[in-house]
């Protein structure tokens, strides 16, 4: 099948000092695709994100993102991606409405579009009688959906989750899941990582990381499957206790 | 007792974890005071002075040319009338105006002494003062060799007047000033900052959550830096003594225990600084604004309280860099003990004593 | 008798309630979870535990020692895990070690015997400084500090938030070792599927307890009926069976949809709908319900 590819990743390497945190990495991405990343903390999903992003230069390979090289053409990368973790994504002393048209205007849209984009966006999250409230002043869940609305904002071509879901009730959760469909649905590629195995079922297919290397690589029905498991969670387990044994 | 040195234990090795601070810390004070030291010494060497000869004779141009050759000064103008000194002093170009009384070599000659007046601009106390006392030196050298080459006792008094600020007290004002701005920074700055970054690391909510008492926290948090902020004091005083000569005249362990007072009292106040409040940031903020700027404006270091107006002279008097200040100018300048300090050493010590009564009843034993 | 008792406490900050009259209680040696999102009050509950924190209503206490009146004893009994990693990241491992046995008045030695079992999995970075430490390892090394002086309970608050499926999987069979050993553990999480790995769990949403009970009880008294249904698209089945019927509930759960419903729901029937709507190959099953389908039914019923 001859899928349009969002990211393709040759045999990427990356090394602190004698550390390597990035192994030898190939696989490609497909537009529109929801791709998973797991790995034990440490395993270098983030050192991978980070390169992806265009924040760090790998030591070594060919990685092509959005259609442009990681080496030289990382300002247009950062133009074509969003990217929203846990952790830092939105303004808390900003109002809801403020922190949309901080970011539209960080992306060069034009103000009348950011606030037109901004009224359908508040209409749609259900968050018309928060619009000037201080992000701080409303629920977590609610800023989550925020952060990724603006984070896909610019209409980017490839959006990057790192552990968006953390902490959050499982009914917003789904419904973050939901908009991650609606978001792909749409042409936006997405890569997430997780440390809830179920979302990683979410997924189209998932990547998994073990001391830097790929350990496996395909959808989850298929990694059950070989691994012979009852769900992600064992799979995850089985060859993460594999590595340690090593 | 096993817990409060198990505290200064751990609170040794974040000091020397952090190797980047611990030398700003020791490098700092050396730093400071060559600063200061060498930015006042480079300006006496090209200092311009005005000379009003009322005579203008032999002995006279003698002097003058003695005080000229000296590498200190150089002549700016000559000035030929009283109403010249104030109109060259306003224009800021002369610091120093040296006036010779009218038949001065005669009158040396028959009385035995004649009058020179020394004028200098005391907006700059530091600079006036030195400037002055190079003066006088040289005038009393001059004097000195006429004296034994005649036999006779001749004497040439120099008078000092000062403008703009005639009360000035002691040179080597710098030191005591650098002092107090040190360790006020060190002791308050570094005591908040590392209380309020327990607070934001959350480790203070273990430290809360266990048996420790505050007194223990509070003890253990101050007792290292305690000691670093002594090495402190007698790294500026050392400095002081080798490079620039600044001397101890009084008793140098009384001086040194009212370091120790001085520093006690700003670990204190760091401590109250850190119960209010709850970031790094913040801690450092107010003990920059609340406590530097005081330190260097309102304790007499740079400016003379004695030539503020009297709110400020009265906001100085709750200053402690003040009293410190003054404690270590008299002991070092003057050679002043205890009898006439108990006083301010009274004020600063019932100053620690309020600090630290307030932050440990202010130290919370629950979040907030 | 019960070990910990809580009594209706209560916690507002400024306008936000954090906790509602919550009240329940702890036997000794018992393995409590509380679970529930950011924001349904668990750390606030652990804080006023603990005796950080003052409830604003309600009294509370534990063994005989009451939280307000006692809290100098509790905070020598309680062994707490803050919810951040809360150990020095400039001291090594046994440097932290050392320092919280000296200010409980013990030494590692002393209490050697306890934290054996952790401490070997983390003996090899003795001379590490915490802050290198992988995420599972600072947790490992953060349960020993809190148990270094034998308390009689931990508090735990989500020791394992963040923290990889087999580390955290790992830290659970310590959790069960500790309990074994007699220690009252009070743990909160916000992972549903380590509710079954507690004795008993109080399930937490924005301040109020929905439900207490062994893991099996609430799976138990979980009423509605329950589908699990695969199907090739996935998102349109959601939207599809959206519209299906009005008091039901559709989640996503791995690789499946679960769909909920009070009213009785014909398989055959809904199959037939979403065959007429696009989707060919259906597989729907009745299932059994998961600690987090309990959760979502339960947020339903509050709400």
């Amino acid at each position: 099948m001859d899928k349009e590819k969002a990211i393709t990743v040759k045999n990427l390497v990356k090394k602190f000092g004698n550390f390597i945190a990035n192994d030898n990495l190939t696989f490609d991405v497909y537009k529109g695709e929801i791709f998973g990343f797991l790995g034990a903390n440490g395993a270098g999903k983030t050192t991978t994100l980070k390169i992806l992003c265009g924040l760090s230069k790998p030591t070594s390979g060919q990685i092509n993102v959005a259609g442009f090289n990681v080496y030289t053409e990382t300002n247009k990368i950062k133009n074509n991606i969003g990217y929203m973790s846990q952790k830092f994504s939105l303004y808390e002393d900003l109002t809801v409405y403020e922190n949309i048209r901080f970011y539209g205007g960080i992306y060069g849209l034009k103000l009348k579009d950011i606030r037109k984009r901004a009224d359908e966006l508040i209409q749609k999250l259900g968050l018309t009688n928060v619009r000037n409230e201080l992000l701080s002043s409303i629920p977590l869940g609610w800023k989550q959906k925020l952060a990724f609305s603006v984070a896909i904002f610019h209409h980017p071509k490839i959006v990057f989750l790192d552990e968006p879901t953390g902490g959050v009730d499982p009914v917003t959760r789904r419904e973050f899941w939901d908009m991650i469909y609606d978001a792909a649905s749409e042409g936006i590629t997405i890569i997430v990582t997780t440390h809830y195995m179920d979302e990683a079922e979410y997924c189209n297919r998932v990547c998994i990381m073990v001391d830097g290397r790929i350990e496996a690589i395909d959808t989850p029905a298929q990694l059950i499957k070989t691994y012979n498991a009852a769900n992600m969670n064992d799979v995850f387990i089985q060859l993460a206790r594999k590595a340690k044994q090593q | 007792m096993k817990k409060f040195i198990g505290f200064v234990k751990k609170e040794y090795y974040h000091i020397i974890r952090d190797p980047r601070t611990l030398f700003v810390l020791i490098a700092m004070p050396i730093a400071q005071i060559l600063l200061f030291g060498y930015v006042i010494t480079n300006e006496i060497k090209n200092a311009s002075i005005g000379i009003l000869d009322h005579s203008n004779d032999e002995i006279t141009k003698q002097i003058s040319s003695k005080i000229l050759s000296s590498g200190y000064f150089k002549l700016d103008a000559s000035i030929n009338s009283e109403q010249e000194i104030h109109e060259a002093f306003r224009k800021g170009k002369i610091k120093e105006v040296i006036v010779f009384e009218p038949h001065f070599s005669e009158k040396l000659k028959k009385e035995g002494t004649a009058k020179i007046q020394i004028i200098a601009d005391a907006s700059d106390p530091n600079i006036a003062n030195l400037l002055t006392n190079y003066t006088e030196a040289i005038i009393r050298n001059y004097s000195n060799s006429i004296t034994t080459q005649n036999t006779q006792i001749s004497l040439i008094t120099p008078e000092v007047r000062m403008l703009y600020n005639s009360e000035l007290k002691g040179a080597y004002l710098f030191v005591p000033g650098i002092i107090a701005m040190l360790l006020m920074l060190i002791s308050a700055l570094m005591t908040s900052i590392s209380i309020t970054r327990e607070k934001e690391l959350g480790t203070m909510e273990v430290l809360l959550a266990s048996p420790l008492n505050p007194f223990t926290v509070i003890a253990g948090k101050v007792t290292p830096y305690l000691m670093l902020s002594f090495i402190d004091a007698c790294l500026i005083l050392l400095t002081g003594y080798f490079v620039f000569n600044v001397p101890v005249n009084g008793s140098i362990i009384l001086l040194l225990a009212e370091c120790l007072l001085f520093i006690f009292m700003a670990l204190s106040l760091g401590i109250l600084i850190s119960t209010a409040t709850k970031s790094q940031q913040a801690a450092m903020l107010i003990s920059l604004v609340a406590l530097m700027l005081p330190t260097i404006l309102l304790s007499g270091f740079i400016f003379p309280v004695e030539n503020m107006p009297l709110i400020l002279q009265y906001l100085c008097k709750i200053m402690p860099p003040k009293y410190f200040i003054n404690i270590v100018r008299t002991i070092m300048l003057k050679g002043g003990n205890l009898s006439t300090l108990w006083s301010d050493t009274l004020i600063l010590a019932g100053m620690s004593i309020f600090f630290i009564l307030v932050s440990v009843r202010k130290y919370k034993i629950r979040l907030e | 008798m019960n070990f910990v008792e809580i009594n209706n406490i209560s916690k507002s900050y400024g306008s936000h309630k954090a906790l509602l009259e919550t009240s329940f209680s702890v036997k000794k040696g018992e393995l409590f979870g509380v679970i529930g999102p950011d924001g349904a009050g668990k750390t606030t509950l652990f804080r006023i535990l603990t005796t950080l924190l003052l409830a604003d209503s309600g009294s509370a206490r534990i063994s005989e020692y009451d939280i307000f009146k006692d809290y100098k004893k509790i905070r020598q009994i309680v062994g707490y895990m803050p919810g951040r990693f809360s150990l020095y990241q400039d001291l090594t491992v046994e440097e932290n070690l050392a320092f919280f046995a000296t200010i409980f008045g013990t030494t590692i030695k002393e209490n050697y015997e306890l934290i054996k079992d952790i401490y070997v999995q983390i003996e090899p970075f003795k001379d590490r400084q915490a802050g290198k430490l992988s995420g599972g390892m600072k947790q490992k090394l953060a349960l020993s500090c809190a148990l270094i002086h034998k308390p009689e309970i931990l508090i735990l608050d989500e020791p394992t938030t963040g923290v990889d499926a087999v580390s955290r999987k790992e830290f659970w069979d310590l959790l069960r070792k500790f309990k074994n050993m007699g220690i009252t553990i009070i743990v909160s999480t916000p992972y549903m599927d380590e509710a079954s790995l507690c004795d008993r769990v109080s399930l937490m949403q924005e301040g109020k307890i929905m439900q207490i009970n062994t893991p099996d009880n609430i799976i138990n008294n979980y009423k509605p009926i329950l589908f699990e249904i695969h199907s090739n698209n996935m998102h349109d089945l959601l939207i599809k069976l959206r519209k299906y019927h009005n008091n039901s509930n559709v989640f996503l759960f791995g690789q499946t949809v679960h769909y909920s419903s009070i009213n009785e729901i014909n398989k055959d029937d809904l199959k037939m709908y979403l065959k007429n709507n696009g989707h060919a190959n259906v597989e729907i099953n009745v299932c059994t319900p998961t600690i987090e389908d309990c959760f979502l039914w339960l947020m339903n019923q509050n709400n």
